[in-house]
């Protein structure tokens, strides 16, 4: 047998030994922990399935895994959708494309604390939201957005996806500058209008990166956590609490460690299957791995 | 007539396609505006009047002056700008490192590595929070810049990019670097970085997005105020003036300047550096 060269493993031992360390090793513990009551003062003791029985008994869990679908289904055809538009839109000869392009793009340099204060500024209720549907005649009396449990929800994930627009928008331009021009001139000539080509060519030549986009937001949504810590605090009446804050709050608040872990691997398996079913509907159609 | 038609559609077309971009534009922005507005208002303003007034009656920087004497922005500032050069730094030279023998060598459990490394892709950090901070106060990293930095500088995604930039280089490049007695390390650094720079730039580029914004985890790590970074600092003042909106807005102006005067400078990179990564993966 060939002696194992040494060189290949230098050169992957500093990623090889972060990952390890702060990916590997925490997946296994986190599933240990799931097993056990661990409060971090005394030693972890295993208790079994006893956490994850008491998680699917726990009426607040069923409510924040269901806040987290709804956040998924709402969040995530507005992020596949809209940013195609933005990106068609730009990516016409105007004057002042840079101009826009970098406007639309600064939610995603900006931090979500920054975001989160700035729309719960619009959000009150002698905010810029409500005057301008109520000039409109939208509504009669102003709505409290993030503070009545119908709206809540609803007022942050419009946060979510204005700050991935900017982000999904500059993808779905690299696709539209990957399409041939041709194909639209052929097009032309054929007398397709407007909208045909939209969705004969540009629709499909962009599959791929629909697919990516895709993945990627599901996953970004399934862990939402940031705009509602700043915004809503997953009230009122955890009317806005999501997974992952439900995971945090068992874990940092009430130093439950064990239980908020048995979360945490439920969390993993339904992002597993959401991006497995993504991968079945949408990776034929690309290569993206 | 028909001459006529011929003219005025593009016109038409036009006009709708500035009034969709403008509308988009106000969107995207005018919550930024907006915070700018209400954080330049003087104390006898009233912050929700109705109608909303987007020109303050009388410009003031007072609300600067007040926030900039309880917090110390600057020592943020500083902290944001430790972690952020650290990690992206770090990651582009780490992921490098994981990705040339993956691109370049022949050894045992290469395609093992490699698949192991992907899947990491798939584990959301917020599944690993609690062992990840167990860990971390295992290793003493708490309330020190290396628990913000560590656990973030190796990402599949950035391995992954650069083993794809580094297979499309000519082999010969190493092969001439190799007959001139350079070694392995010599030419990862000296041959082949250089020409990998476009990546290197998307994946710093990447990382230096997620950095500068990151939120949950020092949340987690840090309790130190002298340690916290942007997001922590404001978040930690919109808590304390719970409801004087001209203070938090001021504040939030302040801590999102930097990285939008940055932004508006280079703009152009951030943008053609994510272009690049969507085609990429």
């Amino acid at each position: 047998m060939r002696p194992i060269k040494m060189t290949p493993f230098l050169f992957l031992l500093p990623g090889c030994l972060i990952l390890g360390t702060f990916v590997f090793f925490p997946m296994l513990h986190a599933l240990w922990l799931s097993f056990t009551d661990y409060n971090m003062i005394q030693n972890a003791s295993f208790v079994g399935l006893a956490n994850y029985s008491e998680l699917f008994k726990d009426d607040l869990f069923w409510k924040v895994l269901l806040n987290t679908i709804i956040y998924v289904v709402g969040v995530v055809p507005a992020l596949v959708i809209v940013p195609i538009f933005v990106a068609v839109l730009i990516n016409q000869e105007i004057k002042g494309a840079v101009f826009f392009r970098s406007a639309f793009f600064l939610p995603v340099v900006t931090s979500l604390v920054v975001a989160g204060l700035a729309w719960d500024l619009i959000y009150k209720e002698h905010g810029v939201l409500n005057y301008f549907l109520e000039t409109t005649g939208m509504i009669d009396d102003p709505i409290q957005w993030l503070t009545s449990p119908s709206t809540a929800l609803y007022a942050v994930m419009v946060v979510t996806v204005w700050k991935g627009i900017g982000y999904y928008m500059v993808i779905y331009l690299a696709g539209l500058q990957s399409i041939p021009e041709s194909l639209y001139e052929a097009a032309k000539i054929d007398g397709a209008n407007w909208w045909q080509q939209v969705t004969r060519i540009t629709i499909p030549m962009l599959m791929p990166f629909i697919a990516l986009v895709s993945i990627m937001s599901v996953i970004a949504a399934m862990k939402v956590f940031e705009e509602i810590y700043i915004m809503t605090g997953g009230g009122p009446l955890h009317s806005s609490e999501t997974l992952v804050f439900y995971i945090y709050t068992e874990a940092f608040s009430n130093l439950d460690m064990g239980y908020a872990s048995a979360a945490g691997v439920v969390l993993f398996i339904f992002t597993l299957i959401l991006t497995a079913i993504n991968l079945k509907f949408t990776g034929k159609s690309g290569n993206i791995t | 007539m028909k001459q006529n038609k011929v003219k005025f559609a593009p016109v038409l077309k036009k006009i709708v396609v500035y009034a969709l971009l403008i509308m988009v534009a106000i969107i995207m922005v005018g919550p930024f505006i907006w915070l700018l507005s209400t954080s330049l208002k003087s104390g006898g303003e009233n912050v929700f009047s109705y109608p909303p007034q987007l020109i303050p009656e009388q410009v003031s920087f007072g609300n600067y002056v007040e926030v900039m004497k309880t917090f110390p922005f600057a020592r943020y500032l500083l902290n944001s700008v430790i972690v952020t050069v650290f990690t992206v730094i770090l990651t582009v030279i780490f992921c490098t490192m994981a990705a040339y023998p993956l691109a370049r060598m022949n050894f045992r459990f290469k395609k093992t590595i490699f698949f192991l490394i992907l899947c990491t892709m798939m584990i959301p950090f917020q599944l690993l929070m609690i062992p990840v901070y167990l860990i971390s106060m295992k290793l003493g990293l708490q309330n020190t810049y290396a628990g913000m930095i560590l656990p973030n500088i190796t990402t599949a995604f950035g391995v992954f990019l650069m083993r794809q930039a580094i297979t499309v280089v000519p082999f010969e490049m190493d092969e001439s670097a190799r007959m001139d007695g350079a070694n392995s390390m010599q030419i990862l650094f000296r041959i082949l970085m250089p020409l990998v720079k476009s990546s290197i730039a998307t994946l710093a580029i990447f990382t230096f997005i997620t950095a500068w914004g990151d939120f949950l985890w020092p949340l987690i790590i840090i309790s130190d105020q002298d340690m916290f970074t942007l997001p922590l600092g404001l978040n930690m003042l919109s808590g304390t003036f719970t409801s004087d909106w001209r203070l938090i807005s001021a504040g939030a102006v302040i801590s999102m300047a930097p990285v939008v005067i940055l932004f508006l400078f280079v703009q152009k990179y951030f943008i053609g550096g994510i272009m690049k990564g969507a085609v990429k993966s």
